[in-house]
């Protein structure tokens, strides 16, 4: 098989996996070396954007499509007939290094099928970044996909040579697991995250006794929840999310709307999920990590899936009335940061400015701050909200989507105009 | 009404700016001319200025201020001088944490617009392999069109990134050049200039297509992270249209088709 076709048919196997980011690693370069290739370290760089919205950063690649597992969700399942292709491990090599020299990339994502056993496909992948690494002095980002039921020394060797390794946890529950992808278990995977935990921490605190000590995944580990597969609620998505950031200290989990895939299994729903459920995964995800809500604030087990027409910062407000308005001239960072339409990096400007005067409603407005949003639930020295504002339905039906925003909502039905609405992550 | 004469960048204004200060010159009396536009029938002369201490900028000024001159606003030099008037003479030393203040916003957004710009420069140059030294060492060259005046400031960024390879990138306003040891500068070329073909770009078309889930069309998303003026210098942009058309297609081909129920075949190797 020729080489493009090989690369078309383990691309195309690749994409399923949301992940593509490449910064926050160590930093290092290429000066003074006539034999390296490569930067990486800071702000990740997207080369690239397909028309489906997502950033190329990463040569995203399997090593192989052929797989011994039959996760139903999963294009690459052994009952799938989808064509098959490998990669040798120096295939890969010179697609990164080639694409990497004109600026296509920032480096390679590498995931492969199970093959044989998972420490004989551990050791393939690995042999990749090996060659990478040593053979060619590569300096640019890999991010490695592990194989929860590889051996501990394997693992290891992949964070080595690797900026992030990340296990795929694909599912939310055990439940979901045994009925989906019957060869995977949670217990399994957790324990070999918390021994990718340890490494990372033992190789961090090695670091700052004797800075050339070798570094291990300094980008940390990652993974990723497949959404609307299975039956699982929001609650079961987040929960699962918090107990992976709090005792795995993982750097992110990627939500992945469950795409239709050719050839599928009867026992998955035929359509996709509406994406805006996705992108209200990723704004709950962000009030977990960088706007100090609580799981249980986000969430309820009686209302266990998020509103799909209001992100979860504005519900939260609409719930707890009783907080606002918010005197942005005084209210601390934690109460600024609950303000909606108020992100992160407003915060901080208004906490910078306000300490050389006192904040009136056009200052916000030249901070950068939308006010159409956050203007029910704030004060400042000239400005507040009329009472009548913060009482009744009225709030709520101000920020519901108008009814006709439909534009290419491909395998939704027609009428639904969730199904529209652009699912970006970001700041809320 | 004195209008001074700088070189279009930020070492030459900074040279200025400092007489002008120590002379205690208002922001309001004065023009700046860069070479840019129309020249001045009369110059005013920074050596026959009153002498006098140039008051010391605070240090927060400078990072700031380099990426302002970047832009290609031709009033950016006379705004930094009036932010560096109201930080020394003015008694504002913090005046850059204040970011609802009209001058520094302004300032603010000027220096987004040009980092966003360097930012897209890293991402989007493409090089195009010209050959190779007798020494096997290889030669690429690549065409660019920025918005702002950021070839030099983002140069180095490629010279520590690709060491290990001559480079050129070329732009309308200025060419860098890294031929291992030290980064060059020439003046802007033409367009026709351009290096126009590299085999391996068939590869990344391939990836480029394979890696796209027509599924999941956000077409204003990609849009907005990689705006249409880029796209006639991405190779892998030709093919935008033609994905976006077969998409629908392809996606109710996937929905439409009957599930696979197949026997599983016994594991193998590969």
């Amino acid at each position: 098989m020729d080489l493009k076709r090989k690369l078309a048919i383990l691309a195309d196997a690749a994409k399923y996996d949301a992940s593509c980011a490449s910064s926050g690693t160590k930093r290092r370069d290429s000066s003074g070396s006539d034999k390296a290739l490569g930067s990486s370290g800071g702000a990740g760089i997207c080369h690239s954007y397909a028309p489906d919205g997502r950033c190329i950063s990463l040569l995203k690649l399997l090593l192989t499509n052929a797989c011994i597992y039959d996760c139903l969700y999963c294009i690459n399942r052994r009952s799938s007939d989808t064509p098959r292709a490998r990669f040798t491990p120096d295939e890969v090599v010179r697609l990164t290094l080639d694409f990497y020299k004109r600026n296509y990339i920032e480096g390679l994502f590498l995931s492969s099928g199970i093959v044989r056993n998972p420490d004989h496909t551990m050791e393939q992948v690995i042999e990749v970044a090996r060659r990478l690494r040593e053979d060619h002095d590569f300096r640019g980002y890999i991010h490695l996909k592990t194989i929860p039921e590889a051996s501990q020394e394997l693992i290891e060797e992949a964070g080595r040579y690797a900026d992030r390794i990340s296990i795929n946890i694909e599912l939310p529950t055990q439940k979901g697991l045994e009925k989906f992808a019957p060869e995977k278990n949670l217990p399994r995977t957790r324990d070999a995250m918390g021994g990718i935990r340890e490494r990372i921490d033992a190789a961090r605190d090695e670091r700052k006794q004797h800075r050339r000590r070798p570094a291990f995944a300094p980008a940390g580990q990652s993974t990723q929840m497949i959404v609307g597969a299975d039956g699982a609620s929001d609650h079961d998505i987040l929960h699962r999310s918090h107990d992976l950031y709090s005792n795995y200290r993982l750097r992110r989990v990627y939500y992945s709307a469950f795409s239709p895939i050719p050839s599928s299994s009867p026992a998955l729903p035929l359509k996709a999920p509406p994406l805006v459920r996705e992108h209200r995964l990723y704004q709950a995800d962000w009030l977990l990590r960088f706007y100090g809500y609580k799981v249980g604030e986000i969430i309820h087990r009686e209302q266990p899936n998020l509103d799909l027409d209001l992100d979860p910062k504005l519900s939260w407000a609409l719930r707890h009335r009783e907080h606002f308005p918010v005197d942005v001239n005084r209210a601390p960072r934690e109460m600024l940061l609950r303000i909606p339409g108020i992100g992160v990096r407003s915060v901080m400007r208004i906490l910078s400015a306000r300490r050389h005067g006192r904040l009136r409603l056009g200052d916000l407005g030249r901070l950068g701050v939308s006010l159409k949003k956050c203007s029910p639930f704030l004060v400042t020295c000239d400005y507040s909200p009329q009472p009548s504002l913060l009482e009744g339905d009225r709030l709520r039906l101000r920020f519901l989507p108008p009814p006709e925003q439909l534009e290419l909502d491909l395998g939704a039905p027609a009428h639904d105009p969730l199904a529209a609405i652009s699912a970006r992550t970001g700041e809320i | 009404m004195n209008t001074y004469s700088i070189d279009p960048c930020f070492a030459s204004w900074r040279t200025a700016a400092r007489r002008l200060l120590s002379a205690r010159i208002d922001p309001q009396d004065i023009l700046w001319y860069d070479g840019s536009g129309t020249p001045p029938l009369f110059s005013g002369d920074l050596d026959g200025l009153p002498p006098g201490e140039a008051p010391r900028i605070p240090r927060a000024f400078f990072p700031l201020a380099e990426m302002v001159a970047c832009h290609r606003d031709p009033l950016r030099w006379s705004l930094l001088y009036q932010t560096a008037y109201r930080m020394t003479i003015g008694g504002k030393s913090r005046l850059l944490d204040q970011a609802a203040d009209p001058l520094v916003r302004t300032l603010n957004q000027r220096a987004k617009a040009v980092s966003r710009d360097r930012h897209k420069m890293k991402a989007f140059v493409r090089f195009r392999k010209m050959g190779e030294l007798d020494s096997g060492r290889e030669q690429f060259s690549a065409w660019f069109e920025p918005e702002h005046h950021i070839v030099e400031l983002t140069a180095p960024f490629f010279a520590k990134r690709f060491a290990s390879f001559d480079w050129s990138i070329m732009t309308p306003d200025r060419c860098a050049h890294w031929n291992g040891r030290e980064l060059r500068f020439t003046d802007g070329v033409p367009a026709s200039e351009a290096p126009t073909e590299d085999a391996l770009e068939e590869f990344w078309k391939t990836y480029y297509s394979s890696i796209f889930n027509p599924a999941r069309l956000k077409l204003n998303a990609m849009q907005s992270e990689m705006p249409k003026k880029y796209w006639k210098n991405l190779p892998e942009a030709e093919l935008i249209n033609d994905l976006v058309k077969q998409a629908q297609a392809r996606t109710h081909g996937m929905i439409s088709r009957p599930p696979t129920v197949k026997t599983p075949r016994p594991p193998s190797g590969s």
